[in-house]
């Protein structure tokens, strides 16, 4: 008999077969991270019940199954090389194969050549990710399938990694989108994140197979694989045990099961994993701590019986909804912490007239609502102030500590904190979309282990050997706690490596200090992951300094909304105008789910309609569907401007040479005058893709050979795509180390990417065969020798007609162009610049690259800045104020030489504001950004910086922003 | 005690007082050739040290104080230089650091100011850094690269390359197992010794040692049995560097493969010919042609005595001279590709691939730029140019797992073992 064992991330499947290759047993189960014991159990169990004591032959398979077999000295497979054994054997017709499991995701290619994918390290979690999501709906997996069943619509969910989905699900959720539609989108994007990171431009096609958990259990999942292949996939018989059936039916070694179990039994003792000192040494020691921090309470007094002014504030986060019913002297008479259930409308009303009901009386002086959900409620509910968290926060932390220098609030999904200087918010720290999973991983990693989430943290208070977890992103998480458990870690150990990991991704990744003193002495701690003892302890061994937790911790941003309606409600007469009891009784609520067809964004929006007609729409970027004002071209907007210059290029039709195509991208942001000008003068017709869509980044993201290279890059490949669409069959791409010399750096380079990304587009997009695609070296630094140069890349891709003459006048009349449209760009940037100061503007400087003009790519938030009242203009023209400074790094790349000339400027002017863009996984801005930063701090100015990717959801680009107004009306 | 001197930009110099009372750290990469490399700067009078220290707390001290994003490699450097200047081995007062700068296009031309920023952090501005770079970027007057110490630090490439390509080819193979490794500790012990005193440098010495080691470690007992072969290419430090990438080179031998990581030659006159084929690509200074030229051929000899040493032996596998590397990899990408490792990346799969070493291991930091391209960019049309090759890009970087990369790695080697076991029906 063979038995095959697959010991995966989260669960163990085992088949034992007879000698005819027939399954005589099979298993599957969980393990919650009881590997070992599961496995002895499991082992134990066949050899009394099912081989009966006879001999057989064992092999193990699964990424957690390779250190017991390494440890134990028994046969292994590699999973996926087992997965292709039982296929070969059970279904050789097979031509591809995908399979999900708990962390991983594989494609295999069968036919026409055999290869085998996994995903990188990046785009872990799928079975994972999905089980997040159910949480994060509240809703069980089987729901979560059910509801796929009847959506209407598919939103747009960040594919690329669990996390980034995560910040796109949640304002759905919080903008009242239907979960239907959200379960499908959920699965939609899995299926494309398998696709798009692992086929790598190569075309799935035939027989396809689904293996594992998710694609068994979830026939929504299944749906959407279908939906994106095009094809009808086949999930067979025993889909589950296919690594085990590969791992049995290469089975070659006689195992003695009593060996094995005891050789297995004596595994996993070594506890050889890096650890940290425990949180606790003792009770005792924990006993001292809760008496110190019981110490810290906010004023309470009795709702029943109180009289006067009632105040209420609200914060409605991300995954819970808190209120605060607060009396004149900052008492607190009642309060509310729930989870949300992704959508705070119902259970808000609930709370609201179980108020009413307690105290028929009741009538509020004013109110106000902070967090994700602010203009919801603010709309649905018709209360009287909004206020941005960041504020509310420190609002409530000031109650408690005057003198507050520090306050970190660490919530269900984001981090918020704040350097307080001079009684103001002087530097905003916020998560950003790569590590957000703070609070709320926490609870899912406790629901994946089987536990609750307090009594997970529980156990992590007297671990001995806290795991060292490290501080980067969930997704490694998963695979750090993996390698943890093999080496013998145990849950308490996770525990409380895990609340240290958080505190130490708060503090190295989110804030990145390198001591307390960097902080301040006096620090507030808030949200409701610091009532977890474990996390609080953490974070005072990290710092060294001992904190202020409130006791209402959780509560604070409520907290501080109470207090600020407070404030401002002292300089009005009245009552609130928070809507009555009648009109609670009678609430309607209604969500309608449709695209904004006021520009080409087509934004997708989420109307609520409440009763008596009030309003509230989510999803929009700009201002547009709610204010109905139009877009009139009078903004102070240098983003807008430019991109309507370059759209100003259009084709020369019926040029004598033929088409030529430009994808717009990259560099060609910038140089598009140049080429555009410089092909035109030689009788091309050239022809621009057109702005980048959604549509247009998918068409190309299945030949995406990094998944890890910044997304401009990344919609390169559609760009390319939709100009062979059009019929241009010469593409001119070229590659360019150097860029312009603007004197302003040692050097002139472009980045890598942007000077060899042609040679990507080149090896990897098989529609480019046969066409002429041009993507040789080209520098324009030197325009001396530029037309001899070009005049032979061009001869040797066949325009062999082209004399040096003409060459040189077209390529006078591109450096003309050129300079031309720069002294434009910068002319009109110096009109915004006066115009904004005339009208007593903020002048925000939005700095990046060219290419962040794409409006896929900015996300809209220039019409964010200037739907807040400010105007926007762009880093080169602020560099073009200031003379070369020295820096403290190696200044030799031309476009991120501009941001240090433009913060140097910036940090003398008083109202400017530079606010960096930088698109992730960008490596030079590892540098740029700290650079930059130091260059404003030290002349004490706000260091805003926005990291921005394929998400589509400007919440936390809006707290941001807010924020930094907020600060600097203070 | 030396004086702290600054330069106008404010950067702190490596005084010749400091050179007399200061000792050196430099940082670890390969382990054979950089103690060849200190013992040439020890002859040259600078008191230098070589830094041996390893685990995870240079990963700590690198996260400390080294932006997270920043690439793997930076957070490895610095982490250990900051580990050993917090170790309280050296007085922080009497102590430099030393690091290359390539001056290139990626971003690892900037590690020596993070490592000036993570000094600051650290409140060890009174620590002076030294680049070291061709390139001409930060002079200092205690510290100056010749032409005559240039000529020595290719003499320990030189050796390197060949010790590292020998006792790959011969340990897994060897009867007597630890033979290898011994020589190699042997020769590398005997050439520090030449070193140190300014021996084994010119042409002739070096001829003579290479008869001598290829003549020993052909002496070596061997059976030769089929194995697989694994190719490692990658980001140059994460490539080399063992505790960057979890001992990889360990691993395979454990896996029971045969290792091809090639040198350190060709790398050093790729950054030297990329000036030529900029000047033919975009034009540029004539003057500066020759110079280079002749650089160029200097080294490409030195690269000849590795090669012909080889020749009496054709048991070994010579370490494939650039002009062909060069040649392989025409009109898979541009020679403009410079960055980083550039096209030799790309053409060093090639290379092995053209030597039956088929099954490759790209190793990369995680998000390295030059990577996406020549790396990672490159592997579908290296498989369109040779069907059978057989290529994993692994991730390196301070979270990345060992069971994740281990697993990855072993996908790679079931498939090799599975192509070896068609060429060879007989192996086990």
């Amino acid at each position: 008999m063979k038995i095959g064992l697959d010991v995966g991330s989260t669960t163990i499947k085992c088949v034992v077969l007879d000698d005819n290759n027939k399954i005589v047993y099979k298993s599957y189960e969980r393990h919650f991270s009881q590997i070992k014991e599961k496995i002895t159990e499991l082992l134990t169990k066949i050899h009394k019940d099912v081989i009966k004591g006879n001999e057989a032959k064992l092999t193990i398979s699964g990424s957690a199954g390779m250190g017991i077999s390494e440890r134990c000295d028994l046969p292994f497979v590699q999973e996926v090389y087992a997965t292709r054994i039982a296929t070969g054997t059970l279904l050789p017709n097979t031509d591809c194969i995908i399979e999900l499991g708990g962390e991983d995701a594989k494609i295999l290619f069968l036919t026409g050549g055999t290869e085998v994918r996994m995903n990188g390290t990046c785009a872990g979690g799928t079975g994972a990710f999905i089980d997040q999501m159910a949480t994060l709906l509240d809703v069980s997996l089987e729901e979560l399938d059910k509801l796929s069943e009847s959506y209407e619509k598919i939103y747009t969910i960040a594919s690329r990694c669990g996390v980034f989905a995560k910040t796109d699900v949640q304002p759905l959720l919080n903008q009242g989108a239907r979960k239907s539609d959200i379960a499908a989108s959920i699965f939609a994007a899995v299926a494309n994140q398998t696709i798009a990171g692992l086929a790598q431009g190569r075309p799935i096609t035939g027989n396809v197979l689904y293996l594992g958990g998710p694609l068994t259990f979830l026939k929504g999942l299944r749906h959407a694989f279908d939906t994106a292949l095009h094809t009808k996939g086949l999930c067979p018989e025993n889909s589950l045990y296919f690594v085990a059936l590969g791992a049995a039916f290469s089975s070659e070694i006689e195992t003695d099961l009593d060996t094995a179990l005891e050789r297995i039994k004596k595994y996993g003792v070594s506890g050889d994993f890096r650890s940290i000192d425990p949180l606790f040494k003792d009770q005792a020691e924990y006993d001292t701590f809760l008496a110190r921090h019981s110490s810290c309470k906010a004023p309470r007094g009795d709702f029943m019986t109180y009289k006067g002014p009632v105040y209420l504030g609200i914060d409605s986060g991300s995954t819970t909804i808190k209120a605060v019913v607060m009396g004149s002297d900052g008492q607190v008479l009642d309060s509310i912490y729930r989870g949300n259930s992704g959508n705070p409308v119902p259970i808000f009303r609930e709370y609201l007239l179980s108020l009413y009901e307690k105290r028929p009386d009741l009538q509020f002086t004013a109110a106000a609502v902070t967090g994700y959900g602010e203009e919801l409620l603010k709309n649905a509910f018709n209360m009287d102030y909004g206020i941005v968290e960041t504020m509310a926060h420190f609002t409530a932390a000031k109650r408690f500590m005057p003198n507050v220098d520090f306050v970190i609030d660490i919530g269900g999904q984001d981090m918020k904190c704040f350097k307080i200087r001079n009684g103001a918010i002087d530097n905003i720290f916020l998560n950003e979309a790569c590590s957000s999973g703070c609070g709320s991983f926490l609870q899912t990693f406790a629901n994946t282990l089987g536990y609750g989430i307090e009594e997970f943290a529980k156990l992590g208070l007297f671990a001995k050997h806290p795991v060292d977890l490290g501080s980067r992103c969930t997704v490694f998480m998963n695979s750090q706690v993996k390698q943890a458990q093999k080496d013998g870690a145990t849950t308490e150990d996770i525990s409380a490596g895990l609340s240290v990991s958080v505190v130490k991704n708060a503090l190295y990744k989110v804030i990145r200090v390198n001591s307390a003193d960097e902080l301040g002495r006096h620090i507030v701690v808030q949200g409701g992951t610091f009532l977890n003892d474990a996390v609080l302890r953490a974070f005072e061994k990290e710092m060294g300094v001992e904190v202020i937790r409130p006791d209402i911790s959780g509560l604070m941003g409520a907290y501080g909304a109470a207090v600020y309606a407070m404030q401002k409600s002292l300089r009005r007469e009245g009552n609130s105008s928070l809507i009555s009891k009648e009109e609670l009784e009678h609430f309607k609520h209604e969500v309608k789910v449709t695209n904004c067809g006021l520009c080409s964004n087509h934004c997708r929006l989420t109307v609520n309609i409440f009763d008596n007609g009030r309003r509230f729409i989510g999803g929009n970027r700009c201002d547009r569907p709610t204010t109905r004002r139009s877009g009139n071209g009078a903004e102070l907007d240098l983003y807008a401007y430019k991109l309507q210059k370059l759209c100003s290029y259009k084709p020369i039709v019926a040029g004598k040479r033929g088409k030529i195509g430009l994808p717009m991208g990259l560099n060609m942001y910038e140089l598009l005058p140049f080429w555009h000008t410089f092909f035109t003068m030689l009788g091309f017709e050239v022809i621009t893709s057109p702005l980048s869509t959604r549509e247009l980044y998918l068409e190309g993201q299945a030949t995406i050979p990094s998944d890890t290279v910044c997304f401009p890059a990344k919609l390169m490949h559609g760009h390319v795509l939709r100009l062979l669409d059009e019929g241009v069959d010469t593409i001119f791409y070229p590659c360019m180390s150097y860029n312009f010399d603007e004197h302003k750096s040692d050097n002139h380079y472009n980045c890598p990417v942007v000077a060899y990304y042609p040679e990507v587009i080149a090896a990897n997009t098989q529609r480019l065969e046969g066409k002429n695609f041009i993507h040789d070296y080209v520098g324009l630094h030197r325009p001396h020798d530029f037309p001899r140069k070009i005049l032979k890349i061009l001869k040797a891709h066949g325009f062999t007609d082209l004399n040096a003459k003409e060459v040189r006048v077209a390529a006078d009349a591109a450096y003309r162009a050129y300079h031309e449209y720069m002294e434009d760009i910068h002319r009109k940037g110096n009109e915004i610049i006066d115009e904004a100061r005339k009208e007593h503007k903020q002048i925000i400087v939005l700095a990046g690259r060219p290419y962040h003009l794409d409006p896929e790519v900015n996300h809209g938030i220039n019409k964010l800045i200037t739907s807040l009242g400010a105007a926007v203009v762009t880093e080169d023209v602020i560099a073009a104020r200031q003379a070369k400074e020295p820096v403290h790094v190696l200044n030799q790349w031309t476009y991120h030489a501009r941001l240090y000339s433009a913060a140097e400027y910036v940090a003398t002017q008083s109202d400017m504001n530079l606010v960096q863009l930088v698109s992730f996984g960008c490596g030079l801005d590892a540098i740029t950004t700290d650079e930059v930063r130091s260059i404003l701090e030290k002349k004490d100015r706000i260091y805003t910086q926005i990291k921005i990717d394929e998400i589509t959801n400007l919440g936390a680009v809006k707290i941001r922003l807010r924020s930094l107004f907020a600060a600097l009306e203070q | 005690m030396a004086e702290l001197v600054y330069d106008k930009t404010g950067r702190l110099l490596f005084t010749k007082e400091m050179k007399e009372e200061y000792t050196i750290l430099c940082p670890m990469m390969l382990p054979v050739h950089f103690k060849l490399f200190v013992s040439v700067l020890r002859h040259s009078g600078y008191k230098i040290e070589l830094l041996e220290n390893d685990g995870p707390s240079i990963v700590q001290e690198g996260l400390k104080y080294v932006h997270n994003d920043a690439c793997y490699p930076a957070i490895l450097v610095i982490g250990q230089f900051m580990d050993a200047l917090h170790s309280g081995k050296y007085d922080i007062n009497r102590t430099a650091l030393i690091i290359t700068q390539t001056g290139g296009g990626c971003r690892a031309s900037n590690y020596i100011h993070m490592l000036r920023k993570a000094l600051h952090r650290a409140g060890m501005d009174q620590v002076p850094v030294i680049s070291l770079n061709l390139s001409g970027l930060e002079s200092n007057p205690g510290f100056q690269i010749d032409l005559d110490m240039i000529r020595k630090l290719l003499a320990g490439v030189v050796y390197g390359d060949t010790l590292m390509c020998l006792n790959n080819q011969i340990k897994p193979y060897e009867i007597q197992k630890g033979q290898s490794e011994a020589l190699l500790n042997t020769w590398t012990d005997r050439l520090n010794d030449q070193l140190n005193h300014g021996h084994g440098i010119g042409m002739s010495a070096q001829k003579k040692n290479l008869r001598l080691i290829l003549h020993d470690f052909a002496q070596i007992p061997i059976k030769k049995v089929p194995k697989v072969h694994v190719g490692i290419v990658g980001e140059i430090y994460v490539k080399y560097a063992a505790f960057a990438n979890n001992h990889l080179e360990d691993f395979l031998a454990e896996q029971d493969c045969e290792v091809n990581v090639p040198g350190l030659m060709n790398f050093l006159i790729f950054m030297v010919g990329h000036s030529l084929d900029d000047i033919h690509l975009y034009g540029g200074n004539p003057a500066k042609l020759i110079l280079v030229k002749a650089l160029f051929q200097y080294v490409t000899a030195m690269q000849h005595t590795i090669t012909n040493a080889f020749k009496p032996y054709p048991q070994f596998l010579a370490p494939t001279e650039f002009a062909h590397v060069k040649e392989l990899v025409k009109g898979v990408i541009g020679y403009g590709a410079k960055m980083g490792e550039g096209w030799l990346l790309t053409a060093e799969m090639l290379e092995l691939a053209e030597c039956g070493f088929e099954n490759i291991i790209c190793a990369q930091p995680f998000g390295c730029l030059p990577n996406h391209i020549v790396g990672k960019g490159m592997v579908h049309k290296l498989k369109q140019v040779d069907p059978n090759s057989n290529i994993v890009p692994i991730d390196y970087d301070p979270s990345a797992t060992k069971v994740n990369q281990e697993n990855r790695i072993k996908l790679m080697l079931a498939v090799a073992r599975e192509n070896l076991k068609k060429k060879y029906p007989d192996a086990k």
